[in-house]
């Protein structure tokens, strides 16, 4: 067996860290495989993995259920995964954490249980272009079916948010401020706190998608001060099938059930139903008893290394990247906002994003090519699709060699 | 190079999508479809003539898209002008075969030879619907249906 070579970057060992991810040694078409897609989803250390069997092979039973051993040892792993998260997002009470099935699932929440029931016709939603169909498409429901206007706010050319355009459009009918904490586009973070600062100036309430933003940055959402922010495992390098809420405390006591059935009542009969507080309220069903063991592993293994020495970590591929993309005249980055996040989207001159990824592809260079589930984005900067390299803690300036390799190939087919 | 790469953007392809015959809107046109492969946002509008004898005397497509879907569409609209509607929707049934890699026996002779070029494609399941686009639209545009063809 050889020795690994080390690699250290920005006092990150990160030949340590690919040990733990076992599918980064395997090939793609006899190539290594180089997983630039970890904003779709991100890789699963073995330790969520070993997490998630050893839980299902000693301590699995129902939750919140029976009274035998079992299900009072899952109970305890299924509380103690919901205090991780607390803790993750210094959440005042565990109870402002709610499993979700995702971070989808967690804003459609917001959207039925929270806001559908405060809004009138002519009521406004402020979101910026650059978010996800994830937090657009809940709030076209509240358009469609309660006459809800949403007013967009556009990103500068650099992709920056506007902040002043963002308070501009917050207006005595504005009912919630929607807005991601990182465009999973442009890299683009946003400035959460003087948002929300802004927005509660106005007495309106502040949601963020946090599903790129809680994997980079640290999140605090008691300093934000925000009213609900959404997360989802996968992206985490937890399991899929997972996600979270955090909503303040009186926010979730006003809010009306969301899906109904077991665990979320207090008591049922024939003519009557009565509601459990929350979080078990919005917990309809069998929860995700065995991810949020895997997930509440992938904090704590995310919680093992110096997280501001990652975010330097990615932050050094990202400026890596972006030097060596300079040589192809023939490549537009789009988004270049100060502080950016490690995601590169561009778009290639003459070269379709499909047909660019499948040459990559091939070389075991794994991108996204598309849309990115961000149509008004892509509108905003006229193009159909972008190619998108995002990097994750486990990623190497080999890797982005490896990008730039292909990329240069691409060009000599297409062209 | 791999080799199904060199299968997949052959100069054929790669000369169809950089000059698309059949490009551009069409005057007159008697059925128009448009086209939308969700997973991409690509598009595409056929336009076509089709005369009292059943016969396509025009077809023409515009939109965007990658090489494949482009290449695909030029080609199709290159094969089609000319014949009659059975014609054009038996060969599109012979072009569905082929680019799933399934046996394509009715293909023959010259068709065969032309779309032999997309023969690639099947190694590449993710790309299969680009290259069906434009003939599951062109269908859509001759069965006059007002719906947006899909590429499933």
């Amino acid at each position: 067996m050889t020795a690994q070579p080390k690699i250290i970057s920005a006092g990150l060992d990160v030949a340590a860290v690919r040990a733990d991810f076992e599918i980064l040694a395997k090939p793609v078409y006899g190539k290594p495989l180089v997983y630039l897609d970890s904003a779709a989803s991100a890789q699963k250390p073995k330790q969520v993995l070993d997490a998630m069997r050893v839980f299902a092979a000693t301590d699995y039973a129902n939750v919140h259920r029976g009274v035998h051993h079992l299900s009072a040892q899952a109970t305890d792993a299924y509380e103690a995964s919901r205090r991780t998260v607390q803790t993750f997002l210094n959440a005042r009470h565990e109870g402002e954490i709610v499993f979700t099935k995702g971070g989808t699932e967690a804003i459609n929440l917001v959207s039925y249980s929270f806001l559908a029931p405060r809004i009138q016709p002519g009521d406004e939603i402020v979101l910026s272009v650059m978010e996800h169909h994830s937090n657009i498409v809940p709030w076209h429901f509240l358009r469609e079916r309660q006459g809800a206007v949403l007013r967009w706010v556009d990103v500068r050319d650099d992709g920056s948010l506007d902040i002043e355009a963002l308070d501009a459009a917050i207006g005595p009918k504005t009912k919630l401020v929607a807005i991601t904490h990182m465009s999973n586009v442009l890299g683009t973070v946003t400035p959460l706190k003087e948002i929300v600062a802004r927005a509660h100036a106005k007495g309106v309430p502040v949601l963020a998608d946090g599903c790129q933003g809680a994997v980079h940055e640290i999140v605090d959402v008691q300093a934000l001060d925000i009213d609900f922010y959404a997360i989802t495992g996968h992206k985490l390098y937890g399991p899929t099938g997972i996600g979270a809420l955090y909503g303040k405390r009186a926010h979730l006591k006003a809010m009306r059930p969301f899906n109904g059935g077991g665990e979320m009542i207090r008591e049922v009969s024939r003519d009557v139903v009565t509601y459990a507080d929350p979080p078990a309220r919005f917990e309809a069903g069998t929860p995700p008893i065995i991810e949020s063991v895997g997930l509440a592993a992938a904090i704590d293994y995310m919680n093992s290394f110096d997280r501001e020495a990652v975010r330097a970590h990615e932050h050094d591929l990202l400026t890596y990247a972006r030097e060596a993309l300079r040589e192809f005249n023939w490549l537009r980055v789009i988004g270049d906002a100060p502080d950016k996040g490690a995601i590169l989207s561009f778009e290639t001159e003459g070269m379709h994003a499909h047909d660019v990824a499948t040459i990559l592809d091939r070389e075991g260079v794994a991108v996204r090519a598309g849309h990115h589930c961000a149509q008004p984005l892509m509108e905003r900067f006229g193009v159909a699709s972008t190619s998108r390299a995002s990097f994750a803690m486990y990623n190497t300036r080999a890797d982005v060699d490896a990008l730039i390799a292909a990329l240069a190939k691409a060009r000599k087919i297409l062209s | 190079m791999d080799d199904s790469l060199r299968e997949l953007y052959q100069d054929v392809i790669l000369d169809h999508s950089k000059h698309p015959r059949h490009f551009g809107p069409l005057d007159g046109a008697t059925n128009t479809a448009e086209g939308h492969n969700p997973l991409c946002g690509d598009r595409v509008k056929i336009n076509l003539i089709v005369d009292a004898d059943d016969r396509i005397a025009d077809i023409k497509f515009e939109g965007k898209g990658c090489a494949i879907s482009q290449a695909s569409a030029s080609m199709m609209t290159d094969m089609v002008a000319g014949r009659r509607v059975a014609e054009a929707e038996k060969l599109m049934g012979g072009f569905l075969h082929l680019v799933k890699g399934e046996d394509a026996a009715d293909l023959t002779g010259d068709d065969r030879e032309q779309l032999d070029v997309m023969a690639g494609v099947s190694a590449f399941p993710m790309r299969v619907k680009c290259a069906t686009l434009a003939w599951h639209t062109m269908k859509s545009a001759l069965e006059g249906g007002t719906e947006a063809a899909k590429t499933e």
